[in-house]
């Protein structure tokens, strides 16, 4: 299978081994990433506004850049994909945006929302499929207990995101178990870290990551992991004396699947 | 400030029917930001409906919401409390001059590894 | 030519607000065949009804129209005016100038217009009437009640009373339904295993009641007064006339992991098991899915240890087919299933609860032996935290949960707080509410002792969030009196969840070809009338099928269901509706598709001599049973032929009533 993959501002800069290690695995699990070309800023921050049309359009440009390829649209940031998959969605079902954006871009054909969107770990679950990617792990992590850590943005608000059970989601876990570690289920894994507040109130941001902390720590975690870069900062920069490790779930992936063994033999 | 803003305007901005809300406090009661406010997000539902705009946006609480969307999740009546938030924060920085941060505001406030994201997020969020 | 007479009610302002009522009885004075008009305040009135009954005489009337209300209000009492007026009751057309056409229109103009236009149709409509005569059917003197909870015992028993026959269906294999799981009942505080035994045993020992347990309803055929029900009664492979409910197989049984449902799946029990001490029947039952004599073949331990021989691996489930002249639907409900809010962290620890499994948690045949225990670690909770309306008051847009409001929640959550703060005066009680609703007799004041005697601290706020940290439920709400979030730290959490009627009752109400509305429950023929019939004649209602109640209620709507059965079962005989479908022989050519539309089996075929101008012989046609016949026209719009035809709303008529509205 074919993507066509929107890496997006931070996997380009501060994130790099998110995306480093998340095209690594995918060619070596045998799913071809293809970079949007010319893709631009998904926006950052969905617009939850009906009368924002201008802070849609860069989303809508690689959605229909995926359209016009005819592939489905990956994304791996949780912020990308928050932001695409809640545009198309718009793009889908209101009619009102739809029009005044297509006014604006003034495509071939309008866009009306085919393109299909999927975060990496749905891939990874629906097309990989976890009983797939479990045989192919060479390196399992044994008796690693891991936490998973959603935060808001792929689970919220259920309706559009369909990502997974918004309450209590499993996707992450079961790719800790595929990679042969063991989940840790904490309370707080669904809430939010504060991370937007991260910049202007460190304080707020602190609050919540050390609550984080706490209680992937007290439910026996020895390392968190993650798929959203502003969650990835936060909760290492922002976490105190308490706070666990935190990864990239794709750089772990990337380890289970022996590719650093495999670069290192070269 | 030219012409006062009103319940009308911002209801279009967000397409949110305050009038849905049953008054349960159960947005109040997920909220992650809840002590940074000093309006609560079932307090805008209903200040809102009431046309108390202005107080709601010489708040701070619009510059504390996180957009977690916990209380539009689990909102028993959809009532969607983040958008009416996002809807007045967003009446305040499209007047002249009433940005929150501007790009002068974000020299002091990176550190090393601040990813890209925050930066532009925080534009997107609080500036014109 | 026919003389019509045309009667324009006013309805007081109901009509006369939004249609100038003179204008439309001076209009129709002009149409053809109309030989009197007129217009009055309340047609429906001694002085309105002696106003058609005069015009019928003087103007020697063969056809009446009146416009007024919908037919459903009041076609009754126009029938009954022209027949006293010596004019066939079918000759009677009503158009409906109020529910379709006045109350929805605001415009003056536009508003006489239409109703010119129906009163035109309806006209056009009753020149084409003819005289029409209903037929009359016996009545069958026996009941059935579908559901053996405390509704259907106590309309079970109130019929049986007055003399009639009742079978109860119940699909468990005991009687007592939700009120034998409750511990104790608002606001008395009685216990309510006490209050109902008593009445399960007297529903057995009547002489008049049959107690059809463990068995569900396959089908039902037939029509007021005439049906016909199918009862698949479930193998239970222990012999009911043998079986002395001496429990030793329960005791004996060597596989214990079968989930108890009496006890809301708190415990396990044998594979074999007495629902509860006082089941009535008191005759075990085996759990296939969990008997190792029917997973393995081996085992039988239980059949060893039975001294009256009552076990039977062999045993088939049976069909019993009974007539009945009246169906009572008591199939009750259950509370929703609570994981889809799992903000609240239901599925995610033992100590999350629903109120129905707390109710086991302190009722003495309960798991714990009525001490509170946390499920989780068997230890007494401290700190307990109740959250209201779970599933109830939701918006139709919301992901999830019910619009309505359950209604016995509050009540049964004070009751709660109040037994738990007596028993365990050191044991903290919070209860987050939205409103805490209370309009029943004592009811408020119960709750008030709640708060003020028992010191159950009322929180007006909702729960966001329950966390499980480690042996602690952290509960995260607003508190919206003091405009502050509160945290708790519980030992337990109680889930007052939205109650919704059983699963079974949607099939059971196709069955039954019986109207609900879109939350599954059944509707009432009239939501203040008639409040214990169905609109489909001879079903009624009783208990929480039609809608939230608590047990008083229920007990109460269960006698009114039961008075409206007697009602129906002392008649000899039963009118029928005459407006009933008939086959046009000569057109009919016997494919059989108005059978198969046909929702009552009114139609067979057979094989008749015809003579007509194009056909001449033996030929396959439809003939309809006029006592089944409930007049629906399924099989007049299915018929490819046009040989259907429905009396009263013949083809023929609708046509004419188009042609008027179309001119």
């Amino acid at each position: 299978m074919t993507y066509s993959y929107f890496p997006g501002c931070t996997l380009k800069n501060k994130a790099k081994d998110l995306d480093r290690y998340g095209r690594l695995s995918a060619a070596a699990l045998g799913v071809e990433l293809e970079e949007i070309e010319e893709w631009q800023c998904c926006g950052a921050v969905y617009p939850q506004a009906s009368d924002e049309i201008a802070t849609r359009l860069s989303s809508v440009r690689a959605l229909n850049a995926a359209k016009e390829k005819g592939q489905p649209l990956l994304t791996l940031c949780s912020a990308c994909h928050h932001v695409i998959k809640r545009v198309n969605h718009d793009l889908a079902t209101n009619a009102d945006i739809r029009t005044k954006v297509n006014n604006y871009l003034e495509l071939d054909t309008p866009y009306q929302g085919e393109t299909k969107v999927l975060h990496y770990l749905e891939m990874l679950r629906d097309e990989v499929g976890f009983d797939t990617l479990k045989k192919a792990v060479k390196n399992p992590m044994k008796g690693t207990k891991i936490a998973a850590y959603y935060g808001c943005l792929l689970l919220r608000p259920s309706g559009v995101m369909s990502f997974d059970d918004p309450e209590n989601p499993s996707i992450i876990e079961d790719f800790i178990r595929a990679i042969g570690a063991e989940p840790v289920i904490y309370s707080q894994r669904n809430e939010c870290c504060g991370g937007y507040m991260a910049m202007e109130d460190k304080g707020a941001a602190q609050d919540r990551v050390e609550k984080i902390h706490d209680s992937a720590r007290k439910a026996g975690a020895e390392l968190i992991i993650t798929a959203c870069p502003l969650c990835m900062y936060n909760l290492d920069v922002n976490g105190k004396e308490n706070k666990l490790p935190v990864k990239y779930f794709t750089e772990l992936l990337y380890r289970a699947l022996g590719l650093e063994e495999a670069k290192d033999n070269v | 400030m030219s012409d006062k803003i009103t319940k009308e305007e911002i209801l279009r901005i967000c397409n949110v029917q305050p009038k849905k809300c049953m008054k349960c406090g159960k947005c109040s009661g997920t909220c992650p930001a809840y002590d940074e406010m000093d309006y609560h997000p079932h307090q805008f539902v209903y200040m809102v409906e009431h046309g108390q705009i202005e107080k709601l946006m010489a708040s701070q609480s619009i510059y504390k919401c996180l957009s977690c969307f916990a209380c539009l999740e689990r909102c028993p009546r959809n009532v969607e409390p983040a958008k009416l938030i996002e809807a007045v924060r967003l009446a305040v920085i499209r007047q002249q001059g009433k940005n929150h941060m501007t790009e002068n505001d974000v020299p002091a406030l990176l550190d090393e590894e601040l990813p890209q994201q925050a930066i532009v997020s925080s534009m997107r969020k609080y500036k014109k | 030519m026919q003389k019509i007479g045309v009667f324009v009610c006013w309805c007081g302002s109901n009509i006369a607000a939004t249609v100038d009522v003179k204008a439309v009885a001076n209009a129709m004075r002009s149409e053809p065949g109309v030989v009197y008009s007129t217009d009055y305040q309340y047609m429906c009135s001694e002085n309105g009804q002696n106003l058609i009954k005069d015009a019928i005489r003087d103007y020697k009337l063969d056809g009446v129209v009146v416009c007024s209300c919908s037919p459903r209000m009041h076609e009754a009492t126009f029938r009954k005016t022209a027949l006293s007026a010596g004019l066939n009751p079918y000759m009677v057309e009503i158009a409906n100038i109020r529910e379709q056409c006045s109350w929805i229109h605001k415009d003056m103009e536009e508003g006489t217009q239409k109703a010119m236009v129906l009163a035109r149709a309806a006209i056009a409509k009753v020149k084409k009437n003819a005289p029409l005569t209903a037929g009359t059917t016996p009545v069958t003197k026996r009941a059935l009640v579908i559901g053996g909870g405390i509704a259907g015992i106590q309309t079970a028993l109130d019929v049986a009373d007055a003399g009639y026959e009742v079978d109860i269906v119940e699909k468990s294999p005991t009687i007592g339904g939700r009120m034998a799981q409750l511990d104790k009942t608002f606001p008395t505080l009685d216990c309510s295993a006490c209050i109902l035994t008593p009445k399960m045993v007297e529903a057995n020992q009547h002489e008049n009641i049959h107690l059809i347990t463990y068995a569900e309803l396959e089908n039902v055929s037939g029509f007021v007064g005439n049906f016909t029900a199918r009862i698949k009664k479930k193998a239970r492979y222990v012999d009911e006339t043998k079986c002395t409910g001496c429990g030793i197989c329960t005791e004996k049984c060597p596989s214990r992991k079968g989930l108890n449902a009496f006890n809301m799946g708190l415990n396990t029990r044998g594979a074999v098991y007495i629902p509860f001490a006082q089941a009535i029947p008191n005759v075990a039952v085996i759990d296939t899915e969990n008997c190792l004599h029917f997973k393995t073949g081996k085992c039988g331990i239980c059949q060893k240890n039975c001294s009256a021989g009552a076990i039977n691996f062999e045993q088939k489930e049976e069909i019993l087919e009974r007539k009945y002249g009246a169906i009572i639907v008591a199939t009750g409900f259950r509370p929703i299933d609570a994981s889809a809010f799992d903000e609240y962290a239901y599925t995610q620890s033992k100590d999350v609860v629903t109120s129905l499994e707390l109710e086991r948690l302190m009722n003495a045949a309960g798991p714990t032996g009525g001490v509170l225990l946390r499920p989780s670690d068997g230890e007494h909770p401290k700190e307990i935290v109740f959250i209201q309306c779970v599933g109830s008051r939701c918006s139709k847009d919301a992901a999830k949960g019910k619009e309505y409001c359950s209604k016995i929640c509050c009540m049964y959550t004070a009751k709660h707080a109040m037994l738990i703060r007596e028993k365990y005066p050191d044991t903290n009680v919070h209860v987050f509410y939205i409103d805490v609703r209370t309009p029943g007799k004592n009811f408020d004041e119960f709750y008030r002792r709640a708060a003020e005697q028992y010191g159950v601290d009322y929180i007006k706020g909702m729960v966001g969030k329950v966390s499980v940290e480690g042996k602690k439920l952290h509960v995260q709400g607003s508190d919206l009196i003091s405009n502050e979030q509160v945290h708790i730290d519980a030992d337990l959490v109680v889930l007052a969840t939205a109650i919704e009627p059983d699963p079974t009752a949607r099939s059971i109400g196709t069955m039954l070809t019986a109207s609900m509305d879109t939350n599954d429950f059944f509707t009432e023929a009239h939501p203040k009338l008639r409040p214990v019939e169905s609109p489909t004649a001879g079903i009624f209602l009783s208990g929480v099928c039609q809608g939230p109640k608590d047990i008083p209620e229920t007990v109460a709507q269960a006698g009114a269901a039961a008075s409206k059965v007697i009602g129906l079962l002392s008649k000899k005989e039963l009118v029928g509706n005459p407006c009933v479908a008939h086959a046009n022989e000569l057109l009919c050519n016997g494919c059989s598709q108005c059978e198969k539309v046909c929702p009552y089996g009114a139609i067979t075929y057979e094989d008749k001599e015809v003579r007509g101008p194009e056909f001449r012989g033996t030929k396959r046609i439809a003939v309809v049973n006029e006592a089944i016949c409930q007049g629906c026209g399924a099989c007049t719009v299915t018929c490819p032929s046009t040989a259907m035809d429905l009396k009263g709303f013949s083809n023929n008529q609708i046509m004419e009533e188009v042609d008027a509205i179309c001119r």
